[in-house]
């Protein structure tokens, strides 16, 4: 949400360039901006003067309001964060019977995020900086073809939740929106759904995940398949596999523990 | 068996791989080598694409190698793909450099640092694959914690967390404040508040 740097002579055309310049980009935040008017005012930063950085600072959200820019909260957080500063300072420090105990000077919080805040800010130019792939420097990213989906290796690493996830999404998405609402039964159940893929799986070494997703795809089912999925993984009955990440996610059966958890599985399902 | 065979070989599964081959990947392929063989024509091949001026280098990214192009072309390469070049946005910069340097952390301790709601970006991020959910901060609410992942050092040519920059020290950034001499604020008035 940057403003295009127009032309100052044909907006303004009797205003002063240097007099009053408009920073054309927007801030990140009330940290960049306020570090911005530290700089631009050239002012020690452990000797903020608090009260004319703020009148500036509030110039800037008016400005910001002028242009119709949207003022996020974080910059009337901080804007009344300056005020209290302020009036902190205002303030005779309490009496202090020890003199050992020092008081805070009330804008060291302050100074302390911004400078916290300002060494990021570095360190993200740093790593624009970096030889960016895709942008400096290219590999090939193409697999060959019979690479693609290729079957899982001796020990792929376990499925993330969050590439799960992914994958149900994706499933989702493929499934066409219905132009009428219709009230009925499914029918289908979430054991029914975990005896077929059982079922599918049974004598194979996996099969993949989009196999258990065919046709017709509908809401329901692909909910109820998926559950049935989780309901296997918790059981220890199937394991979920996926060579690299975005591969193919293969699901294998777990022969060993199987009978043990076909026990549970009719316990808790066959009310 | 000779050493550039070897190194031919090696070369071979670089052409082909989509992704850095680590040595121990390498290693692996090639059983019948030892290690150190496979170490040296590794090193003896990245001397040799360096040396003779090409397009091609073989960079140690992510803990591995990968053949990518000489940084030199980017402008070539760029008229061939034609505008599909990667891209990071200040605000994501921001976010990824204080994954990257804190990590773990809780996209509460990004925003406060960043002073800005960090939700979007974080999503995005995780979108393109740059961090991850490395699981659950053990305080009340128990929220998502965060790190960058392998993608994040390839897509920044980076060879391990270590070799980020290093993160400059608070004193001296102080420093750099303090250099600019308090000067008088031009907009200060005289019947001051101060």
């Amino acid at each position: 949400m940057s403003l295009a740097p127009a032309p100052q002579d044909t907006l303004f055309p009797d205003a002063d360039p240097s007099a009053y310049t408009v920073r054309t980009e927007s801030f990140e935040g009330p940290l960049d901006l306020l570090l911005y008017l530290i700089r631009k005012n050239e002012v020690d930063i452990y000797n903020i003067p608090i009260a004319a950085i703020t009148r500036q600072y509030l110039e800037y959200l008016e400005l910001m309001k002028e242009l119709n820019l949207d003022i996020a909260g974080e910059f009337l957080v901080m804007a009344s964060t300056l005020v209290q500063i302020k009036s902190r300072m205002l303030l005779p420090a309490p009496e202090v019977e020890e003199a050992e105990e020092v008081e805070e000077d009330p804008r060291a919080e302050l100074v302390k995020r911004l400078l916290e805040y300002q060494r990021y800010r570095e360190a993200a130019d740093q790593l624009a900086e970096c030889e960016l792939l895709g942008r400096e420097v290219f590999a090939r990213k193409f697999a060959p073809p019979e690479l693609d989906g290729l079957k899982p290796e001796e020990t792929p690493p376990e499925v993330e939740l969050f590439e799960l996830i992914e994958a149900f999404r994706a499933l989702l998405a493929k499934v066409p929106e219905a132009s009428f609402h219709e009230v009925g039964a499914e029918g289908m159940t979430i054991a029914d759904r975990i005896n077929e893929v059982l079922d599918l799986i049974r004598g194979k070494e996996s099969v993949t995940f989009e196999r258990l997703f065919t046709a017709p795809l509908t809401r329901e089912y692909v909910i109820v398949t998926f559950l049935a999925i989780l309901e296997l993984c918790k059981l220890k009955m199937v394991r979920l596999l996926q060579a690299n990440s975005f591969g193919v996610i293969w699901i294998a059966p777990m022969l060993l523990e199987g009978e043990a958890a076909e026990e549970e599985l009719h316990d808790r399902f066959s009310s | 068996m000779t050493a550039s065979a070897l190194k031919s070989i090696v070369e071979s599964l670089f052409f082909i791989s989509d992704a850095p081959l680590t040595l121990e990947r390498l290693c692996a392929i090639l059983e019948e080598y030892d290690k150190s063989s496979v170490e040296a024509a590794v090193a003896r091949l990245r001397e040799e694409y360096a040396e003779a001026g090409r397009g091609i280098c073989l960079s140690e990214v992510a803990g591995g190698y990968q053949l990518r192009s000489h940084p030199e072309n980017a402008d070539y390469i760029r008229r061939l793909i034609r505008g599909k070049t990667f891209k990071f946005s200040r605000s994501a910069l921001e976010t990824l450099a204080v994954i990257a340097y804190r990590q773990p952390i809780t996209r509460a301790e990004v925003e406060y640092l960043r002073g800005v709601d960090s939700g979007g970006v974080v999503k995005t991020l995780l979108e393109k694959k740059m961090i991850r959910i490395l699981g659950k901060k053990d305080i009340p609410g128990k929220p998502l914690i965060y790190g960058t992942t392998r993608d994040f050092l390839e897509a920044f040519s980076l060879k391990d967390l270590a070799s980020l920059p290093t993160l400059k020290d608070i004193q001296e950034l102080a420093g750099a404040f303090a250099d600019a001499e308090q000067a008088v604020l031009p907009l200060e008035e005289p019947a001051g508040e101060e």
